[in-house]
């Protein structure tokens, strides 16, 4: 998978702060990795990690304030995103780097059908397609929904869970980005409709060779996807590494303990364990 | 919880102010009799609408300047050079009773007569507008106490029994409010007034039955809301873990209902405040509230509308409305100060 | 949706019911009648003032006079007017449409400011634009509207610009068609402006409150991400979802203008259903005070029925019939 050219994403010493003076925690505190052309890349860790904040970050999404871009580079394709004016970062956003969110009940419009949704993105970002509705219906049918052109006219409430997740997939894909940021992208989602999303992604992943960022806390849902893995805890970057090799052999406690977290069928354990914060920092 | 909101209130810049003022008018308003130069009904029909006596500095005390009356076809007065009556503090005044009870014969300042001190001028029969101001600020500034507690109690019992018990009550009250709801406020607010008129005949029931029938418009919204409120929270473990304790339903109400409500009531009662002034307000304006020889700012706005008054610029006649709003706008802001502390989340009510 | 409006239509004539009950019982149980004017006057004899409250029907118990003024309402017929002489139909055809009028202009006038400045103040949350518009919002609030009528009466008839009341001209007959309108218009935009500026206050507060609700959410990040500009995420995506709450509010906007119509039309002598309602209450002139609380309670249901509809054409999420 390793390209020859220098990676799609590189982020350097990435530091982004909330808030200011006596209360200022820095989410994301001295980060750096990469994500090469066609590569997935999960990013793992609990709440509170500072992963989707990172994620937020690559096209500048987080509102200042509260948050702070304090230092560090984003470079994407080589041009550093933090030091976009709004007018080219607006240009990134979608066209280069598309994202779907955690919630697709509530990151869909409400008021607005999926065509004018689809829509939307498709003439923002390539104003050579001249018949938007058909774009429409195949970013739609890419992502498996049947009977695309009756789904057009429909508003976000009058689908399931699985099905708006599978508009936001479209939505961001309609563009052809470069990197798709899948921030938690089934967490909302029932356990079997979780699968189906996955297995979608990993569809898109090698039908359109695009790059994915994932954001997830469940270590259970990685395997199968991510080419690597790279493990947040409190802000900072613990563990990178290749999936399998990090699965097999964590290095840090904290990754154990993540890796721990996902039930095993068949396997003979009472409880669930739960992580235990000192203990980590203790053999850290 | 009730000295923390006060805490809370002094710190914001806003809220604190408001918070003063408001006490500030409320003691001159308890203590009107004392202030007030004259009886709110004390006429002088050779002095009608007489302009603000000016106030000066003469022979090392207050004074105030003298008037001629130049043009009675238009009342017009001027200021005769050099004559002035010293303020005195603390003068013998006829006897009332402060409060009802404690006798007093003094006021806190005055001129000697037949000299006359006009602070805000005075009305068609030369009573004095700062007095009549004085006396009326305790209608408008009590009406929205009284016409919130009354509501709170009906709205309370109304909605938590219907939202409670759910039922044939429920559909019966939910009914009431609607039909309440379904007539313009002030159309049934006359209504009522002209119904209930004869049972209230003296001044001081005039103002109750103002209140009772303000309340009797305001309480429908209230109880709508708290039945909504105590729809939600009635299948909560928490209430379900009372019925099994064997608690009966007002007990349940009380204790454990209601206080889940006391931030939503404390916030829509301070923002309704302004309603119950400004319809009583409209109310004695319209000539069907506050009745002379009593006197409230409503009541005093209504001499505006003649003609007269308008075309030949009495300003001072128009001060009541400017209490009222004063008021109003403190009792909005406060409002509003203590829904951001209460409830941040609580919305904008239209 | 047609079988949703027929059912409330229908919920009208129920509630319309109840309306007409508790209005004709307050109007019976208060002092006196249409006939204590007479009473007063020493030189008309007794048998005719007897004779008089035998043809009203006055001396007959309540529920026998509400059902028959019932019974003649159902059949269209509002009876007589007792102090104008004319039947209360053709009174209600004067004044029902010029408050109808006045409402409606106070409406849309409320709405043309509230939703731009409202906009406004929460996109430019905490300017000195933001910070204006909350203050005067306050003022706006504050102010009665008697005490707001007062003043514009009094601003007309010192700057002359304006009509200090009325409906229309005394030379309206003459003038032409267009000049007729603007008769009219002329002598509405100032009672407008006083009964529609406490509901404009109103509005933006809730308007600018919705904006930053709706900024909040997470279909406007989904926007963002998507690379829309901040205009048409502010002006189409928020404006769009932040108006919803508004359109509920229209029906509820109807009591107040109904309400506040009472007190500008009596202070600026705006010929309306306000004016005439309390006229009528003072005169006890029973069959106008009822014909006019129906009419009222009528526009007020209509009113709240149209809002729900809006409400489901601007909120694809709202549908009535399932």
């Amino acid at each position: 998978m390793t390209s020859v050219s220098g990676p799609l994403l590189k982020v350097n010493n990435l530091q982004v702060d909330f808030g200011s003076g006596d209360t200022v925690t820095h989410a994301v505190n001295d980060i750096s990795f990469q994500i090469r052309d066609g590569e997935t890349v999960a990013i793992v860790g609990e709440s509170g990690s500072g992963k989707s904040v990172t994620a937020l970050s690559l096209t500048r999404l987080l509102p200042t304030p509260p948050a702070h871009y304090v230092g560090g580079e984003i470079l994407f394709n080589g041009r550093n995103t933090l030091a976009l004016s709004e007018n080219d970062l607006r240009k990134v956003r979608g066209k280069q780097i598309a994202y779907i969110f955690q919630e697709p009940g509530t990151s869909l419009n409400p008021v607005f059908t999926i065509e004018y949704q689809i829509a939307e993105a498709i003439q923002l970002h390539r104003p050579d397609v001249t018949d938007v509705r058909a774009e429409a219906i195949r970013a739609l049918d890419l992502v498996g929904i049947r009977n695309p052109a009756q789904r057009l006219g429909d508003y976000p409430h009058q689908l399931s869970g699985g099905m708006q997740q599978r508009v936001m997939i479209a939505m961001a894909l309609a563009c052809q980005p470069k990197l798709l940021v899948a921030d938690e992208p089934t967490t909302a989602l029932d356990v079997t409709i979780q699968k189906q999303i996955m297995d979608l992604l990993r569809d898109i992943k090698v039908k359109t060779g695009m790059s994915i960022m994932l954001i997830t806390h469940n270590f259970g849902i990685i395997a199968d996807i991510a080419d690597r893995v790279v493990v947040m805890f409190r802000g900072k970057i613990v563990e990178d590494g290749p999936t399998g090799e990090v699965l097999r052999h964590p290095k840090h406690p904290y990754t154990r303990a993540l890796i721990d977290c996902v039930p095993k069928l068949g396997a003979k354990q009472r409880r669930l364990r739960a992580i235990d914060h000192a203990e980590i920092e203790a053999s850290a | 919880m009730t000295s923390d909101l006060l805490h809370q209130i002094l710190r914001r810049r806003a809220g604190a102010f408001c918070l003063v003022v408001l006490i500030l008018f409320y003691v001159a308003a308890f203590f009107a009799p004392l202030l007030a130069p004259y009886a709110t009904s004390d006429q002088d029909l050779t002095k009608t609408y007489h302009p603000p006596t000016g106030v000066v500095w003469q022979e090392g005390r207050l004074a105030v300047r003298l008037y001629k009356l130049v043009d009675p076809t238009c009342a017009k007065y001027e200021a005769e050079p050099g004559q002035f009556a010293p303020i005195h503090f603390w003068v013998k005044a006829p006897t009332y009773h402060f409060l009802g009870f404690i006798p007093v014969s003094h006021r806190l300042f005055g001129v000697e007569a037949p000299a006359r001190l006009y602070l805000l001028g005075s009305d068609e029969t030369g009573r004095d507008v700062f007095s009549r101001l004085l006396y009326g600020s305790r209608v408008s500034l009590t009406i929205g106490l009284i016409g919130i507690l009354i509501t709170t109690v009906i709205g309370l019992t109304v909605g938590g029994l219907a939202g409670y018990f759910g039922g044939v009550f429920d559909s019966v009250a939910m009914r009431g409010t609607e039909l309440i709801m379904a007539i313009p406020g002030l159309y049934l607010i006359i209504a009522l007034r002209a119904a209930l008129a004869k049972y209230f005949d003296d001044s001081d029931q005039i103002f109750i039955l103002i209140v009772v029938i303000l309340s009797f418009i305001g309480w429908a919204g209230t109880a709508r809301v708290i039945r909504g409120l105590t729809l939600s929270l009635r299948n909560r473990p928490f209430i379900y873990a009372a019925e099994a304790l064997g608690q009966g339903p007002v007990t349940i109400l009380w204790k454990h209902l209601f206080p889940n409500l006391f931030s939503y009531l404390i916030v829509t009662s301070m923002l309704s405040i302004p309603g119950y002034i400004l319809g009583e307000a409209a109310l004695s304006f319209l000539g069907i509230g506050i009745q002379e020889p009593s006197t409230s700012w409503g009541l005093m706005l209504s001499q505006v509308q003649d003609l007269k008054v308008f075309m030949l610029n009495f300003w001072w006649l128009l001060t009541p409305g400017l209490a009222i709003f004063i008021t109003v706008i403190l009792f909005n802001v406060l409002g509003d100060v203590v829904r951001d502390i209460v409830d941040p989340k609580l919305k904008t009510q239209v | 949706m047609k079988t949703y409006i027929l059912r409330r239509l229908l919920l009208m004539i129920p509630m319309l019911l109840g309306v007409s009950l508790l209005v004709f019982v307050l109007v019976y149980i208060s002092p006196g009648n249409y006939l204590d004017a007479l009473k007063a006057q020493r030189d008309i004899p007794a048998e005719f003032i007897a004779k008089k409250e035998r043809e009203l029907g006055l001396d007959r118990p309540w529920y026998v006079q509400y059902v028959s003024w019932l019974g003649r309402t159902v059949r269209g017929d509002f009876g007589e007017s007792w102090s104008y002489r004319i039947p209360v139909a053709e009174l209600l055809a004067q004044r029902a449409p010029a408050t109808l009028a006045l409402s409606l202009t106070s409406l849309v006038f409320a709405w043309a400011i509230a939703v731009p400045l409202g906009v406004f103040a929460a996109v430019y949350r905490n300017s000195i634009f933001d910070k204006l518009s909350a203050l005067s919002a306050y003022a706006a609030l504050s102010i009665p509207e008697f005490f707001l009528a007062l003043l514009a009466v009094i601003f007309a008839s010192q700057w002359g610009v304006f009509p200090t009341g009325g409906l229309s001209s005394i030379d309206h007959d003459y003038l032409s068609p267009v000049g007729q309108l603007w008769d009219y218009v002329h002598h509405l935009i100032l009672p407008t402006i006083v009964l529609g500026i406490g509901g404009a206050a109103g509005l933006m507060r809730v308007m600018r409150t919705n904006m930053l609700d709706v900024i909040q959410s997470e279909y406007v990040m989904t926007a963002r991400a998507k690379g829309v500009p901040e205009n048409v995420i502010m002006f189409r995506h928020v404006l769009r979802n932040a108006i919803n709450p508004l359109v509920t509010s229209l029906g509820f906007a109807f009591s107040g203008l109904l309400s506040g119509a009472v007190l500008v039309e009596n202070v600026m002598n705006y010929p309306g259903l306000g004016q005439l309602i309390f006229q009528a209450f003072m005169r006890k002139d029973r069959d106008v005070v009822m014909a006019a609380v129906i009419i009222g309670s009528s526009m007020l249901i209509i009113g709240n029925l149209i809002a729900d509809i809006l409400l489901a054409w601007v909120d694809p999420r709202i549908r009535y019939d399932k």
